[in-house]
Formats: structure tokens, C-alpha cells, sequence
């Protein structure tokens, strides 16, 4: 990784890594919330 | 036997309570004849104390369940809720009324606690805007209370005016509550050198108003926890039969928002470049607070939903109403002021720690005053399936 001199470095650091953290935690809360389903009796659509 | 059991219960209550509101008394009388200095702990550097901290923040944030239970109930049309609605408005309602009553405590001229709203209003204030939605909210939430006590009192007619305004008190509730619950932690955004950077986030704002969602819900959970233990012979059968569905459900929404809660913490720390800290001791105390009082909190909640586990769910709830307080005790004592020498540093004294004892016992007093009287745990028989009341179309489908 490069070193961190200037504030833009920094931003362009914590911005990518935010990035990343998103997508992740996105993905993982849609995980969560089919764990706290799963045992759900299905709907009926009449 | 058992009502011997329960009366006996009573009077170890009353007699308990007795003395912590004598010794609350006493503190008071002191308070206001020998000011500030003469029972507290504060001083310029820290002028909000455990009064702030522990009365008013974390009061606020545990009152929360009123927004959200009837939010839920109203706005989002859970009616599978509705028998949560009232305790909830209760102890909201409680909850910020005492907030009030212990600012006089913590204001030194306690008489000009309406300056700001009626007689000089400082609108660029972030506190101006905190006092103004609590004055609002705490009126709000007692109209939102009064059918209860008209239907106590007989009050046929002014009952059905209040109950026809249910829904735009609940939406007003809501945009309040949204505003001051956030511009709590705005206060602490006027002093990025005095709380700890661990701490300390633009962010502020959205933490506080997103950990008092679940707050407000594990208290809902809580109370209903205490009320089933102590007041059972209360409550009519549609509340004892909604009672798991309220706690299933609330406990399965607390475990989304808290994952949701601890995720921008995550993206906060990594926005403000504070990773360097969470090695040292108040790093220590930071994930002790997000891993064990919240990431923790959040999995047994949904564990605890998933298998319909209530005795996990509620002892989850406690840990989630310990996590809060010890939350806004970081912000408002621990981490502030982390750079003073030890020798300058807070610490409530005794005094200080009697009056919130007193405060919380008069809490709980009022509300069993209420409960005990009033149809909070139960639906009045002559207004049973009120056809207004919007709740009460929930019934039966």
C-alpha cells in the first residue's frame, strides 16, 4: 500500500476501503436477514 | 398463597421505594438551599455530569419505545402490536417527563427553564432545537397518554376527540423524536477536542438516532418483561395473547437495526481514520462497548427470534438497555474530557447518584400509580373495539 501523505491520499484510502465495507455489509445484512427467515412459515398467496 | 406472595412483593416495594424518595427528598432540600456546588461533583471543566448523562441522555433514548411502537402500530400498520401501544406511550411519556423534572436539578436557575422556548429563543442552538422537541414531544405524548385517563375518568366525549387525532400525533411523535434524538449527539459535535476520537464523529447524530431505535424496542421489551412478572393479574387475554408476537417481533426488527448500528460504526471509524486507537486502553473500552453490548446483543436477539427463544430475547434486552447506558456514559463522562489529568477528572459524587435513584424510583412508582388504575394493560370493557380508535381495526384479522 502506498503511505499516506496528503489529505487527498487519505480520503482516496478511507474512501476505498468505505467502499468496500459497503458492498460487504450489504451483502452480509441480506445474509442476516434470510438467517432470522429461514424458519418462517411461507406465505400463502391466495 | 400467591396473593400473599404478591402483596408481600408489594410492600417490599413500597417500603424500598419509601426510603429512596425520603433520601431523595433530603438531597433536594439540598440542592436548592445550598446550590450546585453543595451536592455535586461538577466544575467548569465538566459541567454535565451523571444528571446529563444518565437522566436526560440515556432517559431519552430509553423512552424511545413510544415512537417506535406506534410507529410500528400506526404508521407501518402493525396491529399485531396494538396491546404494546399504551405501556409504550407510558413509560415514553414518564420517561420524558421526569427528563424535564431532573433538568431542574441540573439547571442552575431551574424558574427559566421556559426562556428559551417563549422568551428568548436562540434558533441557531443546538440545544434550542433539543429543548423546543422535548417541550413539543412531552406535550405531544401526553395528549397521545389522556385516553387512557378519560376512559378511567368517564370522559366519553373529549376521549373520542383525542382519539381521532391518533394518527397525526404519531407522525408528529415520530418527526420530533427523529429531530432531538439526533441533535442529542449533535451537541457533542461543538467539542471534537474534548471527546475521545474514538468517539467523536460527524456521524454523532445518526448513531443517536439509530441506537435509540433499538433502545426504545428492548425497553419496550424489558418493561414488558417487568410488567408481566409483577402485574400479570392486570392484563386481559389480548394482551397476554399478543405479548410473544411483540416480543418476537421487536426483537427480529432490534436485531436488523442494531447489525445496521454496528456496521456504521465500522464505516465511521474507517472515515475518520481513527483505526490506530482501538489498540490502546479507550480502544479497549470502545469494542467492549460495540462487540459486547451491541454485535453481541444483535446476534442473541436473532437467535433468539428465529427459535422463539423469549427467555433469551428478554435477557437480551437487558443487556441491550445496560449497553445503551454505558454508550451514553462513554460519550457524556469517559471519553469526554479523556486528556484532563486523572486529579481534574468526573466522578458523580454520592448526591448525585441519590437523585437519579430517586428519579428512576419515581418513575417506576408513577407508572404502577397508572397501571394500577388506569386501562393500560387491558382494554376498558365500554370502549372495547372502539370502531375510531384506527388500532382497533387490527382486531380479529
Amino acid at each position: 500500500m502506498d503511505a499516506i501523505y496528503t489529505l487527498h491520499d487519505f480520503m482516496l484510502n478511507s474512501k476505498n476501503w468505505i467502499y468496500i465495507l459497503m458492498g460487504l455489509g450489504l451483502i452480509m445484512y441480506v445474509c442476516w436477514w434470510l438467517f432470522l427467515t429461514s424458519r418462517d412459515e411461507p406465505k400463502r398467496i391466495t | 398463597m400467591s396473593q400473599d406472595t404478591a402483596a408481600g412483593k408489594g410492600n417490599l416495594f413500597n417500603i424500598i421505594s419509601g426510603i429512596i424518595i425520603l433520601a431523595g427528598l433530603v438531597v433536594t432540600f439540598l440542592r436548592f438551599t445550598q446550590g450546585l456546588g453543595g451536592v455535586t461533583n461538577l466544575d467548569n471543566n465538566n459541567p454535565w455530569g451523571v444528571w446529563i448523562g444518565f437522566d436526560l441522555l440515556c432517559g431519552v433514548a430509553l423512552a424511545a419505545g413510544g415512537y417506535t411502537t406506534s410507529a410500528a402500530c400506526y404508521i407501518f400498520g402493525l396491529k399485531r402490536f396494538h396491546s404494546a401501544v399504551r405501556p409504550a406511550i407510558l413509560t415514553a411519556f414518564l420517561g420524558y417527563a421526569f427528563v424535564v423534572f431532573a433538568l431542574h436539578y441540573d439547571v442552575g436557575r431551574p424558574w427559566r427553564l421556559p426562556y428559551p422556548i417563549f422568551v428568548s429563543p436562540g434558533t441557531t442552538s443546538l440545544l434550542f432545537e433539543v429543548g423546543l422537541c422535548v417541550f413539543l414531544y412531552v406535550s405531544v405524548l401526553f395528549i397521545e397518554f389522556t385516553p387512557a385517563a378519560f376512559e378511567w375518568l368517564g370522559f366519553k366525549k373529549i376521549r373520542k376527540v383525542v382519539v381521532k387525532l391518533t394518527l397525526a400525533l404519531t407522525i408528529m411523535g415520530v418527526i420530533l423524536s427523529t429531530m432531538h434524538q439526533s441533535s442529542l449527539g449533535a451537541l457533542f459535535t461543538i467539542a471534537p477536542s474534548k471527546l475521545h476520537p474514538l468517539w467523536y464523529s460527524t456521524y454523532l447524530p445518526v448513531y443517536f438516532f439509530i441506537s435509540s431505535i433499538f433502545a426504545g424496542m428492548s425497553m419496550v421489551i424489558f418493561e414488558g418483561t417487568l410488567s408481566h412478572h409483577y402485574m400479570h393479574g392486570l392484563m386481559d387475554k389480548t394482551h397476554l395473547d399478543e405479548a410473544d408476537g411483540v416480543v418476537l417481533g421487536f426483537a427480529r426488527g432490534a436485531s436488523m437495526v442494531m447489525m445496521g448500528y454496528v456496521f456504521i460504526k465500522i464505516i465511521g471509524l474507517v472515515s475518520d481514520g481513527t483505526w490506530q486507537y482501538l489498540s490502546s486502553g479507550y480502544g479497549l473500552l470502545f469494542l467492549t462497548e460495540l462487540l459486547c453490548f451491541v454485535a453481541l446483543p444483535a446476534m442473541l436477539y436473532g437467535i433468539g427470534s428465529r427459535e422463539k427463544n423469549l427467555k433469551l430475547i428478554r435477557w437480551t434486552s437487558l443487556l441491550t438497555v445496560l449497553g445503551i447506558v454505558f454508550n451514553r456514559f462513554n460519550i457524556s463522562m469517559v471519553a469526554f474530557n479523556y486528556q484532563l489529568p486523572s486529579s481534574q477528572r468526573y466522578f458523580p459524587s454520592l448526591m448525585e447518584i441519590v437523585i437519579s435513584i430517586f428519579v428512576v424510583t419515581l418513575i417506576v412508582t408513577v407508572f404502577r400509580f397508572i397501571t394500577t388504575r388506569m386501562p393500560i394493560f387491558y382494554e376498558h370493557p365500554e370502549y372495547a373495539e372502539h370502531e375510531e380508535e384506527p388500532a382497533a381495526h387490527g382486531h380479529g384479522h
